[in-house]
């Protein structure tokens, strides 16, 4: 993994390892914590999920309730950080310096959220869910980390609480024993460590859904660096991307006969319609074959045999559209905090 | 990760693995498939780097209480105003008590070892 912060953990998967397989090794799933304060000891049978606030019954649920007395289900899907890419911005901006690696895809094993809520029983006029995990601010006074979904969105019965990740139980820094699966949406909202959910009458207002992790209000959430204005909104959904992952820029490639590419795409909060690459630089594209079909949500391989015409330099760029029928940007997106990249990527190769 | 006889091994390697910029986390290996979960107790490496140079006090006295030098460090250079709006946000959105002259302090620190000339 690449060190990205010591403490709180920031680690990022290295790039070659999306080369490997559609789903990422639990030992190699990005890790991003926000406060230090969190137990690095677990006693599962000690733990507790509290279901609480406007609901006609408090539940304390056991790690056994959860994997013996729900419905079971399993979804693939990407976590990706809002932040991802961050490093390629221009002008560079603060926070986790991530390159391509702070996403990841999982086949994630868990309940589903709304059965969760329809035991507690959710009381007339709930507004919003709100989610917070074992990690606690290290200053007191500091805000807690929580974040916090519409009422429907949490009852859309594909938002789950994961105890499995590629049918393993997870690693501890991402969240052992439950986290918060929510598909399609950036990985803020998928709460680690997960051991209280509160249904709310009211908004929530605390930081981090009111104030933290907010993109301009504009389309792509792209401003100029001198721009001003403009609304700020909380990030939420993932947006179509696609990577070459066994061609580098700077690679030499064999020219005038034929080679694959391949790699992987997600359509964000959606499928993946198509992957289309060129090799002349975004003047003409060819669609690439895609791999099997691991659910929307997830990761999707693709591959394509191509010829560069002729030694020298090219570029080869990839891009995603998705079942919405929305194709990635082929200019550069640029906000404050540096969130939802999701530009053409290029790779400059040499011919020979 | 959490079998008794595969933790000693897993702490000599997390330090080590530290200081070459990679955490390896061995993947756990469960039996029964998710019938049950194990308690896990893992070692989370720390860091004990601090700031250096002239100036770097304020920087050593208050920044690492929350987060290791590291994440300072690996930030692009940034125009002085951004520094300022760093602190800023430390201080009134993460509650970082940091008095007036010590944050003009981490400011001047931070500005002249990873400002944008």
């Amino acid at each position: 993994m690449i060190l990205q912060r010591t403490s709180p953990p920031w680690l990022e998967t290295p790039f070659e390892v999306f080369d490997k397989g559609v789903f990422t090794p639990n030992d190699r799933h990005f890790v991003s914590w926000h406060w230090a304060n969190f137990p690095s000891q677990i006693d599962v049978d000690a733990y507790r999920l509290t279901v609480r606030g406007h609901v006609k019954e408090t539940l304390s649920l056991s790690i056994k309730d959860i994997l013996h007395g729900l419905p079971r289900v399993e979804l693939a899907a990407v976590s990706q950080c809002a932040g991802n890419s961050r490093i390629y911005m221009q002008p560079r901006v603060p926070g986790a310096q991530w390159a391509n690696g702070s996403m990841s895809n999982a086949l994630w094993t868990g309940v589903r959220l709304k059965d969760v809520l329809d035991r507690a029983g959710i009381k007339a006029g709930a507004l919003q869910v709100r989610f917070g995990g074992l990690d606690e601010p290290v200053i007191e006074g500091a805000p807690k980390f929580l974040k916090s979904l519409t009422i429907d969105h949490a009852r859309d019965g594909e938002v789950m609480i994961a105890f499995g990740m590629n049918g393993e139980q997870l690693q501890l820094l991402n969240g052992f024993p439950l986290k918060l699966i929510v598909p399609g949406w950036c990985a803020v909202y998928w709460i680690k460590m997960l051991n209280d959910i509160e249904v709310l009458d009211q908004p929530d207002t605390n930081y981090w859904t009111t104030r933290g992790y907010r993109v301009p209000d504009t389309p792509h959430a792209n401003v100029a660096p001198d721009q001003t204005g403009y609304e700020l909104v909380p990030v939420t959904r993932n947006v179509p991307r696609s990577f070459i992952t066994n061609i580098r820029s700077g690679d030499t490639v064999p020219a005038g006969k034929p080679v694959e590419a391949r790699g992987i795409a997600f359509g964000g909060d959606c499928g993946v319609a198509r992957v289309d690459l060129s090799i002349d630089g975004g003047k003409s594209w060819q669609g690439a074959q895609l791999g099997p079909d691991q659910g929307k949500y997830g990761f999707r391989q693709w591959r394509t045999p191509f010829a560069l015409p002729s030694p020298g330099e090219h570029t080869l760029m990839i891009r995603c559209t998705n079942t919405y029928g929305e194709a990635q940007p082929d200019f550069p997106i640029w906000n404050p905090a540096g969130y939802m990249a999701n530009t053409i990527e290029s790779s400059h190769v040499h011919g020979a | 990760m959490e079998p008794e006889k595969d933790r000693p091994m897993l702490r000599a390697l997390l330090p080590a693995a530290a200081m070459l910029g990679a955490a390896l986390l061995p993947l756990t290996s469960t039996a029964a498939p998710l019938d049950a979960l194990k308690s896990l107790d893992v070692d989370i490496p720390m860091s004990d780097a601090t700031f250096t140079g002239p100036g770097a006090d304020a920087a050593n006295n208050y920044c690492l209480v929350c987060h290791s030098a590291d994440h300072v460090l690996n930030q692009p250079a940034l125009p002085r105003k951004a520094w300022e709006e760093v602190v800023h946000k430390m201080i009134t959105a993460y509650k970082a008590p940091i008095p007036p002259q010590d944050a003009a302090a981490i400011v001047d620190y931070l500005a002249r070892t990873k400002g944008t000339k």
